[in-house]
């Protein structure tokens, strides 16, 4: 074994855990929407890209990023809303397949419209604290990286403090378990749906700004984004919080590790097996409904 | 009066499950339906809370239409159901499901009621921090009735209460009902044990495929021969 190995193994590590991070709040947007709705929601990468976009160019309008990330979440919250509104809610009691063409019929208008709203260039947003490295065991890790770990631990705590804590949490665990009862107890599952729409878009936008500084941002980088997020979703438990948390770390570190002691040709493809492999062997995925609390 | 339903029809698809009820309770009545498996008692309770579709007819609340209320504002108004099959919310626990009951009152007004819910069924506080999902099947029920009751009721709509439940448990599920009525909670009751519903029902109404055939006191249809073969198996 080579003296490399701890050094190069961190540096491998360190970029998993980053991407990971992103992969977890991708993840957790669609676990969210699945729980108030059993509608995937591929829409959910068009929220990553809007996020990353918005922020470019508004930063790009000289808007300090302070004020530019909220304004960008803000903006991404209102089309998810939207989206529930004018798109999903219209459709209320059509089939669960109905819905999700919907969503795909979504992304691509979303992508559609990205193109003429901004344009198919690729774009880079400067990192939160600059990209002078820090040295962990041998290896280097970007401040973005930190941000990215803070902001996923703060957002993962918030959530479980707000399903495991709060009525309004309860009353959207109630809607995804029986909607009936909760119905019933006076609950109102469309805001519940509504909500649902607004926070998934919250989470998808937070991490498209994260990431931003790290790879670059363009129309399309939803399509990928989401994609390894579902199959983050998928790898936890569809509907589990803790599963997409832990879903997104195990993908990213996976594909982080394959690009280095592999080839970085077979990175995409790493979703794409653990999907596939998941949905043969272990269909409710590590967390899923069969045992754990779903969130 | 304080429900009125007049001429009410639901279906499901093409397929009419009820076709055009009148059923008049009044303020602290117990009130009776029964009637066969399939007759519609469970639609007609549905289409009561609101959350099933209505295809003609009204539904007045002391005088007020709530023919296209939602559902939660007939909470509001004070129509609670516990519905067929219980439908606790089974992963969450004794105490989140009985504070979800009280979803639209203050924290305070649902610690109080929650007093009086563990009062009246005390399993419930011993298992409080237990899933639903874990209860037998008499707990569950008295779980659904307490859910219900943090609400507040001022109309309770009680559906197949005792179903499925062993005799004792049955009795004492008709007691608590009892108790309720006691306490001047206006009750709209469906129980497959005609018997036992007829037995504590101030009037009663039978439901047959959609449509309501007899009405009378509790002890009136219990007399009655009709009634007798068909639901009391005499
Ligand atoms: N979800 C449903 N879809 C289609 N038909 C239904 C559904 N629920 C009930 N029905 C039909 O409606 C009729 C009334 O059912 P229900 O109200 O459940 O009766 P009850 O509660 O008196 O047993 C029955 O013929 C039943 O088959
Ligand atoms: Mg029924």
């Amino acid at each position: 074994m080579s003296a490399q190995f701890m050094p190069q193994f961190m540096q491998y590590l360190l970029s998993g855990l980053t991407v990971g991070a992103i992969y977890a709040l991708v993840a957790l947007g669609f676990s969210i929407i699945f729980n108030a709705s059993h509608v995937i929601n591929f829409a959910q990468g068009e929220f990553v890209m809007i996020g990353g976009m918005a922020t470019v160019s508004l930063s790009a309008a000289e808007v300090p990023l302070g004020l530019a990330i909220p304004l960008a979440v803000a903006a991404v919250v209102l089309v998810g809303l939207a989206l529930e509104k004018f798109a999903v809610e219209p459709a209320r009691g059509a089939s669960v397949i109905t819905l999700i063409i919907i969503t795909i019929g979504a992304s691509i208008f979303l992508r559609g419209l990205a193109t003429l709203v901004w344009d198919k260039q690729l774009h880079v947003l400067k990192a939160f604290s600059g990209d002078a490295p820090i040295a962990v065991a041998g290896a280097t890790l970007l401040p973005q990286s930190l941000w990215v770990f803070g902001i996923t631990l703060a957002i993962v705590l918030a959530l479980s403090w707000f399903f495991g804590r709060t009525l309004l949490g309860k009353a959207m665990l109630a809607t995804s378990h029986n909607r009936l009862a909760a119905q019933l107890v006076g609950i109102n599952v469309r805001h519940v749906l509504l909500l649902s729409y607004g926070m998934s878009a919250a989470l998808g936008a937070i991490a498209g700004i994260l990431i931003a500084p790290i790879s670059f941002t363009t129309y399309d980088v939803g399509v990928m984004l989401g994609l390894k997020g579902f199959a983050a979703a998928i790898l936890g438990g569809l509907g589990s919080g803790v599963g997409a948390v832990v879903g997104g770390i195990v993908l990213g570190v996976a594909e982080s590790m394959s690009a280095g002691y592999v080839s970085s040709a077979y990175k995409d493809a790493i979703a794409l097996v653990i999907t596939l492999a998941v949905l043969f062997f272990m269909p409710s995925g590590l967390f899923g409904k069969r045992g754990g609390e779903r969130v | 009066m304080m429900l009125e339903v007049q001429g009410l029809a639901s279906r499901y698809g093409r397929i009419p499950a009820l076709k055009g009820v009148d059923i008049q309770v009044r303020q602290g009545e117990l009130v009776a339906l029964v009637g066969a498996n399939g007759a519609g008692k469970t639609t007609l309770l549905r289409a009561l809370s609101g959350v099933q579709p209505v295809s003609a007819g009204r539904v007045l609340f002391e005088g007020r239409d709530i023919t296209a209320a939602a559902p939660d504002k007939r909470v509001r108004l004070g129509i609670v159901q516990v519905p067929e099959g219980r439908q606790v919310f089974a992963p969450l626990t004794v105490e989140d499901n009985l504070r979800l009951g009280a979803y639209l009152r203050s924290k305070s007004q649902a610690a109080q009621t929650c007093e009086r819910v563990y009062a009246m069924f005390p399993v419930l506080k011993s298992k409080r921090r237990e899933a639903a999902g874990m209860l037998s099947g008499g707990q569950q029920q008295m779980l659904a009735i307490g859910r219900a009751l943090m609400a507040e009721p001022r109309l309770l709509l009680l559906d197949e209460p005792s179903m499925g439940l062993a005799p004792r448990l049955v009795e004492e599920i008709f007691a608590c009902v009892c108790a309720l009525k006691e306490a001047s909670t206006t009750i709209f009751l469906v129980d497959q044990n005609a018997r036992a519903a007829l037995a504590v029902a101030d009037r009663a109404y039978v439901l047959e495929t959609g449509r309501v055939v007899l009405t009378g006191s509790g002890a009136e249809l219990m007399e009655n021969e009709q009634v007798k073969e068909a639901y009391l198996g005499l």
